[in-house]
């Protein structure tokens, strides 16, 4: 039976995440968990988080979450990160007046502003509900996805990468920004694909059945 | 391609069961709010909404269960609102799978509290419910007051001044019951909801009084709400999600389909 390991650090609410994985694959074998043995010895990893950056990545470098992401990014086990998730992947974040991240993708994590706009039109921050996401890149990820499919956002910062082609999808909110990043067995979203209905769920049961190569 | 409007069933649960019922013809147990959330999320609903209203302890804790069950098996985020009181409610609702509590009163008794539970569990999972009442007179300038007590209690506090304030403190969305229309069926106060819509910058949704999918499209369209909320019209099978989503759709409305 395969295993996944979903890196539990005290921030947030684990339960839907592992709950959406058992529901997609009745047989998976999902760990809730810091342990370091339990995270190395899973076949998969996802690195979930909600909240303020600051609290996420301090909690992760005193638990050593940061070397368990490091050595299951490294290792070529399929790896998924998840909203805050995503984020603490990049090299800074301006949230709680900037954040040194865990720096496996080169870019930033940027506010979306106080007056964020559309054609004249104000839109509310946080970014809150079900927006488009396009697909920069096939990836197994995506199988049976449709291009512009709905997913569930909840965020004020968003993800700027600076190496273009490790994005696999972007979405607009006032700008365009990056939800999606992909580099070999590593794979990470802004969105919640654990609360996106059919779209999320295909995500989640993609990354079961993924092998980590691209 | 833009930000999808929400649209949010809310159901009534006392003791772990949905009140006043719920009509689906081919539901095996409408009175099951988990059933009932199944089948709205088939529909494809946004978010789904239970209001608790039950009064004792031991009902609160079936509300957990309740919970729970929904979080197993529907992957649509769930507010949960009602009696929650405490950081210790709050966490309890979180643990057992909901995404959002909502917080009514004990925000009216204690303001801090808001801030409490926003600097603990991040704006995000906060949502603060205001039951606004217009209090001016026709030849007045529009005010609108807070209400307590279902509606009974009225607090002085003006409305669009306390939403403001609220999301100062850190409520990461405000859900706006304007309470004279309640039930009516007259639609949604919209000045009320348009008031707050450009006052705060976090997401309103709208709720009270919606009788025909047209007091949806007004809702997002006057009233400014990046969200609405009914009951009734899709309980009783007046009207399915789809066929709101449909109509909102024509009328410009970005929805998720």
């Amino acid at each position: 039976m395969s295993s996944v390991a979903v890196i539990d650090y005290g921030m947030g609410n684990l339960h839907s995440v592992a709950k959406a994985l058992e529901f997609v694959e009745p047989g998976v074998e999902v760990r809730v968990t810091a342990d370091p043995a339990l995270v190395a010895s899973a076949d998969r990893v996802i690195l979930p988080g909600v909240g303020a950056i600051r609290d996420c990545v301090a909690e992760m470098l005193r638990l050593g979450v940061d070397k368990e992401v490091t050595d299951a990014i490294n290792s070529g086990k399929p790896f998924l990160g998840i909203c805050v998730g995503m984020q603490a992947l990049m090299q800074h974040s301006e949230e709680n007046d900037g954040v040194e991240c865990l720096s496996h993708f080169d870019g930033d994590v940027k506010y979306f502003g106080d007056d964020l706009r559309e054609q004249g039109e104000r839109l509310k921050v946080p970014h809150m509900g079900w927006n488009e996401v396009s697909h920069s890149i096939d990836h197994p990820l995506w199988k049976d996805i449709p291009d512009g499919s709905r997913f569930y956002f909840v965020h004020s910062y968003y993800v700027s990468a600076e190496q273009r082609n490790f994005v696999a999808g972007t979405c607009r909110y006032g700008n365009d920004f990056d939800v999606a990043l992909a580099r070999d067995n590593a794979f990470a979203v802004q969105f919640h694909p654990e609360k996106s209905a059919k779209a999320g769920l295909q995500l989640l049961k993609n990354f079961l059945n993924w092998d980590g190569k691209i | 391609m833009a930000l999808a409007k929400r649209i949010i069933p809310c159901l009534d649960v006392e003791n772990g069961r949905v009140v006043k019922g719920v009509q689906f013809v081919d539901i095996r147990d409408a009175g099951d709010p988990v059933e009932v959330a199944k089948r709205y999320d088939e529909q494809g609903a946004d978010e789904i909404t239970f209001l608790d209203i039950t009064a004792t302890h031991e009902g609160r804790d079936t509300m957990v269960h309740t919970v729970e069950r929904m979080a197993s098996q529907v992957f649509i985020p769930l507010t949960v609102g009602g009696g929650i009181r405490t950081c210790d409610d709050i966490r309890t609702m979180l643990n057992a799978g909901a995404d959002k509590v909502s917080i009514n009163s004990a925000a009216v008794f204690n303001p801090e509290f808001v801030k409490e539970a926003a600097d603990k569990f991040g704006s995000q999972c906060i949502v603060v419910a205001i039951d606004a009442k217009k209090v001016s007179k026709p030849d007045e300038e529009n005010r609108w007051e807070i209400f307590t007590h279902g509606g009974r209690k009225p607090t002085g506090i003006d409305a669009v001044e306390w939403a403001k304030k609220m999301v100062e403190l850190g409520a990461g969305e405000i859900l706006l019951t304007s309470m004279d229309q309640d039930g009516v069926k007259n639609g949604y106060d919209l000045d009320v909801t348009c008031a707050i819509s450009e006052t705060v910058n976090v997401p309103v949704i709208a709720s009270g009084g919606v009788g025909n999918l047209d007091h949806l499209v007004e809702g997002c369209i006057q009233g400014k709400a990046d969200a609405v909320l009914a009951a009734s019209i899709f309980h009783f099978n007046e009207y399915s999600i789809p066929q709101a989503k449909e109509y909102m759709r024509e009328k410009g409305i970005e929805v998720r389909l």
